[in-house]
């Protein structure tokens, strides 16, 4: 039962696009981020990386290194002895096998750039001269290089404990009687489907600052990271250190979209030679390691059926998922991450009967895999969106037509993989995206004969903010859920207040403090926004999944409520009140609710709370403080949205160009619907540069072939269309502001609508395109034979 | 993604720059703009010993008409040619930068570094081939026009001595009625195939299908006497000799030739 939403949206602060607070310094540049840091004697570190894909390392000599004008050190894995970085998934070894990833690759290398050793000099440009004096000795051994090759009979292993190259293989849903409702059933499309290898591409590289601290006894860590605390844990572990001698702090990011929600080896690395050397070391990723040697994502196989009756209803999907997770698992997620979240999610939007998935995850020598922005929903709702459009076409219905007799449309709905999902608009913004582009009489343009002219859609709804129970369920040994927050007032009356979320560029100082400023009363320019920091901040799981407004801002929401009811105990005491005859008065003040005259500034309470505590009430100590957690209940909250997009294909080169893009979208309670905007729009620029641009691929040697980004194809605003976006707003009854997440949704959706779009242009040819990146020769082809 | 080390100098004159050209030998690069080669000193690929910054030599930065021609300094940047005034005799040239890289590679790259770079696809490369272009080099043995027909001689590889430089390229005659188009995935690319046409002359003139700008005198010659239609496409495209590679087909790569010159043809006789 899903309960009422208790949202009142009364607040000045939540759902006004106020200026973001981070736009000043970041506009100035006068943003810190980690390559700003410099520290007195900071020393220069990169990695002496390999270059064979599958290999066993016979000797590694560094003496030559160490020769090299400017080098200070250079460290194999045997000279820093670290521990390996194993992540785990509670389920049993035939559903999954965990990894051993070594911090530098001691006897064996799997993938071309694994870190070997680590070369620290005086300056960034000696550290590459060091790098090259640097003798590494191979002894190849077969490489495996794609997820067909490591299911192949007799493929060589990758791990030795990883039979089949399988590190995951879960079949979650298994609906009895599935295969005679296919048999049965008046309509089967297949969609058989191959997406492409993707990089996550922030802005800004990893990199990490890290030095010694004497005083503190503290290793001093700044990197980077959407998950401060964990990357604390995994340093701790792996060096041995006390978790309270690693002190990680995170300056201004520059993008995350997941690829820094995981550990990087490179980062404990570079810190644990501080540690050896007492002295700061600075590692910045260039271009060339992130584009080959960083967390990489999104490489996935489909072979999915689905059943329908004549009139369009979807009877059965039966799906399997094979994801290519190259080389390791990344901590804390595991391989695990992609081929669970599409087991457990593909029902999606629609009401489907029977449900049968087997997904797995393959082990290849290629750069390690993370979550990504959208972590495999890109992937299966691209899927599901095609068997629509592809059932539609068999049945001679309309494409939209098809997916509103199966839109769920009454809430809540429980659904065959068991998850209940809280209400959203999947009917009304599938209509009022079909209503923008029909008004907009693209469906004339699209019926012009000289034009070459497809429209596309993808509905799609999107689980944000996951709490402990809906990890716990996917057998996750470590379960980000909960967060905490801390909010605290000063003698001034106002506010610091805490978050274990970790903003990479989600505008987080903005639109927690308007949680915040709602909830007390207090204007968002008196109070800052503490994240990134594990010694002021109790324990946090970082910024990813959609979790820091649905989280970590339910979180900051009760600690500021607690705090009004602290100031509102002790203005009643000193008043000579009822607590309850007080409220707070939306102006940094708490007032008697008969006598609304009679009132306290928080300043005044403030002064008794920590200068006149003997005037306190005996049952209230001095301070001003408040700390409360927050998990989600039930299944959590889903977001929802329909894209909708007009393309153009050029007949003489086979060309794709966006002619138009419709986003509807419905995160509940928009915080601030101007970053929700951007969130959609940038998401919706990843969503694209998976559907027609970017793809990290290899030569059959496992070599790296996009090293740069004249090969790895990110889109430029020249590429990118505007996007017309539609709110919609079904306000969540399981986060404290009615909020849902909004981090992911644009990347979800763009897949499915360009994909579709591009087969509807294409729908005289008789050619249906299935995989992506979408290869123009390959449009070209069609509209040639087609022509 | 650091350059090895090198000793920089700057040359204050053309003479002094051949000066340290043949002092220095082998080991030393000119540099200009730098935009091709710091990048690929950046990844190691190019490692020169010495680097002769020309970038302040007087003189270099010209863009003026004599007579019929048109004379543009080496030192000119690609974005001083696209907000040039060039009239109607010479607009394909400013049109054409256009497609060079974006606006940043532009306000630094230089015309003289484009032609000694010798890119296959290089926008100069095909308008110095396209309309005749004389390009003059200035070495220790004096200065000398080389003819743009006769400069690119492989990948990368020019008519140029070692101690030789380029000071100007020279445009001898007008071509009111010529084009340059490409087709490329992003904008900025290097052109999976570019064309450029000059329905006057006539030439046709394709990048990114030979390891030098290609004259296709066949295409020519349907320009000559039928005019500006869909044959010369098909003529180009029959002409070329590409190699399947990976995303690019020997088949889609003449595709895109025939459209191309096909759309160039257009655009030209439409000026």
């Amino acid at each position: 039962m899903t309960p009422e939403p208790h949202l009142r949206r009364d607040g000045a602060w939540v759902g006004a696009s106020v200026p973001r607070r981070e736009d000043p310094r970041l506009l100035a540049g006068r943003g810190r981020f980690v390559d700003d840091i410099v520290l007195p004697g900071m020393l220069h570190a990169q990695f002496v990386r390999s270059t064979a894909a599958h290999a066993r390392i016979t000797a590694v000599d560094l003496s030559e290194v160490r020769a090299v004008p400017g080098v200070v050190a250079a460290f194999s894995a045997e000279d820093l002895d670290l521990d390996d970085i194993t992540a785990e998934l509670d389920r049993p070894a035939h559903e999954f096998v965990p990894t051993s990833m070594p911090v530098l690759a001691r006897d064996r290398v799997r993938y071309v750039g694994e870190p070997i050793a680590i070369v620290i000099a005086r300056d960034p440009y000696a550290v590459e001269d060091g790098l090259e004096a640097a003798v590494v000795e191979y002894e190849e051994l077969e490489p495996v290089v794609s997820d067909t090759a490591a299911l192949a009979e007799g493929a060589p292993l990758v791990h030795d404990n990883a039979p089949a190259n399988t590190l995951v293989d879960v079949s979650l849903f298994a609906t009895e009687g599935i295969d005679d409702v296919f048999a049965e059933a008046d309509c089967v499309v297949r969609i058989r489907t191959k997406t492409g290898r993707q990089n996550a591409l922030p802005l800004e590289t990893r990199g990490v600052v890290a030095d010694w601290d004497d005083r503190d006894e503290q290793l001093r860590v700044q990197t980077c990271t959407q998950v401060p605390h964990q990357v604390r844990t995994v340093l701790s572990r792996c060096t041995g250190l006390q978790e309270r001698q690693v002190r990680v702090t995170v300056p201004d990011m520059g993008g995350g979209f997941g690829q820094k929600c995981v550990v990087g080896r490179e980062e404990i690395a570079a810190a644990a030679a501080a540690l050896r050397l007492r002295r700061p070391v600075k590692w910045i990723e260039d271009r060339r390691d992130a584009l080959t040697a960083a967390f990489l994502a999104r490489e996935q196989r489909y072979d999915v059926r689905a059943a329908f009756d004549a009139e369009g209803r979807i009877l059965a999907i039966d799906a399997d998922v094979v994801c290519d997770m190259g080389a390791y698992s990344c901590y804390p997620f595991t391989a695990g991450i992609e081929p669970l979240m599409a087991s457990a999610e593909m029902p999606g939007v629609y009401k489907l009967p029977a449900y049968r998935v087997r997904g797995r995850a393959v082990t290849t020598n290629k750069a390690p895999t993370a979550p990504y922005r959208g972590v495999s929903r890109p992937q299966y709702v691209m899927v599901v969106e095609r068997l629509m459009e592809r059932a539609a076409r068999e049945l001679g219905m309309d494409p939209v037509e098809i997916r509103r007799r199966n839109v769920i449309t009454v809430f809540p709905y429980t659904g065959i993989n068991n998850i209940t999902y809280d209400p959203g608009s999947y009917r009304e913004s599938l209509d009022l995206c079909e209503q923008v582009l029909r008004d907009e009489g693209w469906y004339d343009v699209r019926g012009s004969a000289d034009r070459v002219i497809g429209i596309g859609y993808a509905c799609f709804s999107e689980r944000t903010g996951y709490g402990s129970g809906a990890f716990a369920q996917r057998k996750m040994s470590v379960v980000p859920g909960f967060d905490i927050s801390e909010v605290r007032m000063d003698t001034s009356g106002a506010l610091v207040v805490t978050t274990g979320t970790m903003s990479h560029g989600q505008s987080h100082e903005t639109t927690m403090a308007q949680i915040v400023a709602d909830r007390l009363g207090v204007p968002i320019d008196r109070i800052r926004i503490q994240q990134g920091d594990t010694d002021r901040i109790t324990y946090g799981w970082g910024s990813f999944a959609s979790r820091s407004i649905t989280i970590g801002g339910s979180a900051v929401a009760a600690a500021s409520r607690k705090l009004g009811d602290q100031l509102r105990e002790i203005a009643a005491h000193l008043l000579e009140a009822d607590v309850d005859n007080t409220e707070l008065d939306g102006e940094s003040g708490v007032r008697l609710r008969d006598a609304p005259d009679r009132r306290l500034s928080f300043i005044e309470i403030a002064d008794v709370a920590y200068l006149r505590a003997h005037l306190l009430p005996k049952n209230v100590g001095p301070g001003l403080t408040a700390t409360a957690s927050f998990d989600v209940g039930g299944d959590g909250t889903f977001s929802n949205a329909t894209h909708g997009v007009v393309v153009e294909l050029d007949r003489g080169t086979g060309g794709v160009e966006i002619l138009r893009y419709v986003c509807v979208e419905d995160c509940g309670v928009a915080i601030h619907p101007q970053v929700v905007e951007g969130q959609c729009r940038g998401g919706i620029a990843q969503g694209i540069a998976g559907a027609l641009f970017e793809q990290v691929t290899y030569d059959d040697a496992g070599q790296p072939l996009c090293p740069s980004f004249m090969e790895y194809k990110v889109p430029t605003a020249a590429e990118i269309p505007d996007v017309e976006i539609h709110h919609l707003e079904t306000p969540s009854a399981f986060t404290e502001s009615g909020a849902k997440g909004a981090g992911e949704g644009g990347t979800i959706g763009a897949p499915a609508a360009v994909l579709n779009a591009v087969n509807d242009a294409l729908r005289s040819t008789g050619v249906e395109l299935d995989d992506t990146p979408i290869a123009r020769e390959t449009v070209h082809r069609a509209l040639e034979a087609g022509s | 993604m650091k350059p090895a080390a090198f000793t920089y100098h700057r040359a204050r004159s053309v003479a002094a720059a051949v000066g340290l050209l043949n002092d220095l030998g082998d080991d030393a690069k000119i540099i200009a703009g730098g935009q091709s080669l710091v990048a690929m000193m950046n990844f190691r690929l190019a490692r020169p010993e010495h680097l002769i910054d020309i970038g302040r030599v007087p003189g270099l930065d010209h863009i003026r008409r004599d007579g019929a021609a048109l004379r543009i300094g080496a030192l000119v940047t690609h974005h001083a040619v696209e907000t040039a005034d060039l009239g109607t005799d010479f607009a394909v040239v400013s049109d054409a930068m256009r497609w060079i890289g974006h606006l940043p590679i532009r306000t630094r790259g230089t015309v003289g570094g484009s032609l000694a770079h010798a890119d296959a696809t290089a926008e100069w490369c095909l308008l110095a081939v396209l309309l005749d272009a004389e390009i003059v080099a200035e070495g220790s043995g004096g200065r000398r026009t080389i003819p743009a027909g006769e400069f690119f001689q492989g990948v990368f590889t020019t008519a140029l001595e070692p101690d030789e430089l380029i000071v100007e390229v020279v445009f001898p005659r007008p071509a009111p009625r010529a084009a340059l188009t490409e087709y490329a995935e992003r904008r900025g690319d290097f052109a999976t195939v570019a064309a450029a046409v000059d329905l006057d002359a006539p030439r046709v003139v394709l990048g990114g299908v030979a390891t030098v700008p290609l004259r296709v005198p066949s295409a020519e010659a349907v320009l000559m006497t039928d005019g500006p239609r869909i044959p010369a496409g098909e003529a180009a495209a029959a002409a070329i000799d590409p190699r399947d590679e990976p995303g690019v087909s020997a088949h889609y790569r003449r595709a895109l030739t025939r459209t191309l010159v096909e759309r160039a043809c257009e655009e030209a006789a439409a000026r």
